[in-house]
């Protein structure tokens, strides 16, 4: 699970690592009030979205005035910003967080991930702060510091050392230094994360570091043991339907194309929208019903795909095993005549009780294309859209 | 024969009670395999469908002789269950349960170290050596026995392989699903070299997905050691970066892990990658041939 900036950067401060003085504002008065706090400006406002670029996209700009702060605020709260990482459509800003603005020395990036061959958590540290760790790795890999972690005896002081010895420090910040990569694992553990990242941690002209940026990622598996991690989830982040399906145990990934697939099974999921492709092609989005689904996940599954705009035609592709074909095609029988669904709809079954799910599509005298075996679905699938591109539908 | 698990293998399942559990010990002593045992604590002294329960593994195994585990323990406490499997002395445990933290998984591996035993998962559909022993969720009567060897990171993907392979009359040796998480035992390497000897054996199908580097090993791994034909499928080409595809571990992060990247690494080491998921039967088909 994602969370904000400004919620990574309060478990920061939990753990004694510093961050600028700084508040989130929802409001035009909020913002103001929040610039009146920090005192004579200048201040920046960042735009709190679950997606990296902002700055390129406006999503972070300095205000020289209270006044600015306030007028600013107002147009980028207004605001769905699109960056590079968010993908056409954006994220809507809907909180921003008002900080003073920090004379910036040197920038540096410290961030712990999982090694997933070692399984071990391992940091991530570099003299160079402020750019994209995983490009820095790729195309300078020794300008990035790795430490893996034995999670038995957790980090040593003499790895804390290590890193901070590496980066090239004065030597006055040492002990600021190892107590917020100390402070950084602990967090890391402590809270169950996936990534947690200091991005840029910055030594300000005035000699002290402090964290102008971060992002902590929760490993969703572990959010039953930290309700209050669970609580800081923010919906108005994820896209509609997602969350709609998400109620439903229903794995679902809205994407640009126009066919509708659903499927059981993520890989199959995945291949599935592969095979759209391959047939020229775009999936509308990833939908997973589970490898055991219930005829009611099928319907709700049904449901989302229709209430996505974009979708034009529909591909059922199920390989029912312990889930059985019949159960699956009277679901999406009961499913198409409860929705008025006036799109193609391709079903493909395969695996227990096929004759049987073939049947009841067949006698449902509602009109599937039923197809057999995937290289079938593919091509009928291909010819429905080649159809739409034709102008013939 | 096969790897893993075979016609002698004794298995013992915990938490045999519980409705997934109880529902897939039934499939499985159907399908032939012999379940000897189960575990559920405070439930010692019952029989389930004429099976023996016990409250602990360690009673479980001076009693029966289980060598094998299948665990379907609920997420929080299937790390542990892993764990008491492997301290009682159990050689191959395979986990099939879904949604266990990466820290339980972390500390599963160190607990693993120094110890002979074998962890398939978690988050997997299972083992099957067609024909003999089935470990795990999948459907058995879509395999038969054979000659390939499958190892997946996916269920109904590889339901899917098996069935174009059965139905165009190709059996699988052993067909293993290493975990669809971040965090899993055996991985594509250990396979490769476990077909690698096993003799009825003739090829390996690699099926992976985006996320982590598993098929980038097996293919430096192949290009060093395997003189069998291995033919992959990689799902996720179209997967968006950033997003988890359901599995736990399906989830290209920082531009590493996608489907592009892992093809190439796989086809730069000699191994045959399939494109369209609809031919993975058919190729296979054609290397056999060859290979004949």
């Amino acid at each position: 699970m994602k969370i904000h900036e400004y919620q990574a950067k309060k478990l920061l401060q939990e753990y004694g690592i510093p961050i600028p003085r700084g508040q989130i504002a929802k409001t035009y008065t909020e913002a103001l009030q929040t610039a009146g706090k920090i005192g004579r400006g200048p201040f920046v406002l960042k735009a709190q979205i679950h997606a990296g670029g902002r700055g390129k996209a406006g999503g972070i700009k300095t205000a020289s005035s209270g006044e600015d702060v306030g007028r600013m605020a107002s147009e980028m709260l207004s605001k769905v910003l699109v960056t590079t990482q968010t993908g056409e459509e954006g994220k809507p800003v809907q909180t921003l967080l008002v900080e003073e603005v920090l004379e910036i020395g040197r920038e540096i990036y410290l961030g712990i991930v999982i090694d997933r061959q070692k399984a071990c958590p391992v940091i991530l540290a570099s003299s160079e702060g402020g750019v994209e760790i995983e490009r820095l790795a790729r195309e300078e890999p020794d300008k990035v510091i790795t430490e893996a972690v034995d999670p038995c005896v957790g980090l040593r002081p003499f790895q804390a050392n290590r890193i901070f010895y590496s980066l090239g420090i004065d030597q006055k910040l040492a002990r600021q230094a190892m107590a917020i990569i100390i402070g950084l694992y602990r967090l890391f553990i402590e809270k169950d994360c996936s990534l947690a990242e200091i991005n840029p941690l910055v030594i300000t002209k005035e000699g002290s570091l402090v964290a102008l940026d971060a992002k902590v990622t929760v490993d969703d598996n572990a959010l039953f043991r930290h309700p209050e991690t669970a609580a800081l989830r923010d919906i108005g982040q994820e896209n509609p339907l997602e969350v709609e399906a998400a109620k439903h145990n229903l794995n679902y990934i809205k994407l640009k194309g126009s066919v509708g697939c659903m499927v059981n099974g993520a890989g199959l999921a995945m291949a599935t929208m592969d095979l759209i492709k391959l047939v020229g092609a775009e999936p509308a989005n990833f939908l997973d019903v589970g490898g055991g689904a219930t005829s009611q996940m099928v319907k709700e599954g049904f449901r989302i795909l229709l209430y996505d705009k974009d979708v034009k035609m529909i591909f059922i592709n199920i390989f029912g095993g312990i889930l059985r074909c019949d159960t699956l095609a009277q679901g999406v029988v009961d499913a198409a005549r409860e929705l008025v669904i006036d799109m193609p709809i391709v079903v493909r079954l395969e695996g227990t009780n096929v004759e049987e799910g073939r049947r009841i599509l067949a006698e449902s005298g509602l009109t599937f294309t039923v197809a057999t075996g995937l290289e079938d679905a593919a091509k009928k699938v291909g010819e429905i859209i080649n159809g739409y591109k034709e102008g013939i539908r | 024969m096969s790897i893993l698990i075979n016609n002698d293998t004794k298995v013992l399942i915990q938490g045999i009670t519980g409705k997934e559990g109880a529902f897939h010990t039934g499939q499985m002593v159907a399908y032939g395999t012999k379940v000897v045992a189960g575990v559920t604590p405070g439930k010692a002294g019952r029989s389930f469908d004429g099976i023996p329960v016990y409250n602990t593994v360690k009673d479980a195994r001076a009693a029966t002789g289980a060598d094998t585990s299948a665990i379907f323990v609920p997420p929080a406490f299937a790390a542990d269950a892993v764990m008491e499997a492997m301290d009682a002395g159990v050689e191959t445990v395979v986990c099939l349960t879904e949604g266990i933290p990466t820290f339980d998984m972390i500390a599963v591996r160190q607990y693993m170290k120094g110890r002979d035993v074998k962890l398939i998962g978690p988050n997997t559909p299972g083992v099957i050596s067609p024909g003999s022993c089935k470990i795990g969720v999948m459907a058995g009567y879509i395999h038969a026995p054979g000659p390939v060897g499958i190892m997946s990171r996916s269920g109904t993907l590889t339901y899917e392989v098996v069935d174009q392979l059965t139905k165009i009359g190709i059996g699988q040796s052993t067909c293993v699903g290493i975990g669809g998480d971040p965090i899993i035992g055996l991985n594509f390497v250990d396979l490769l070299a476990m077909f690698e000897k096993d003799e009825d054996t003739q090829a390996v199908v690699i099926i992976g997905e985006i996320g982590g580097s598993a098929e980038e090993d097996a293919a430096e791994y192949f290009r060093r050691h395997m003189t069998k034909p291995v033919v992959a499928f990689i799902a996720g080409i179209t997967a968006p970066p950033g997003r988890r595809m359901g599995h736990a571990g399906a989830i290209v992060s920082g531009g590493k892990g996608t489907a592009a990247e892992k093809i190439s690494a796989l086809e730069d080491a000699g191994i045959t990658v399939v494109k369209d998921p609809a031919r993975v039967g058919t190729t296979v088909q054609n290397i056999l041939a060859g290979k004949r």
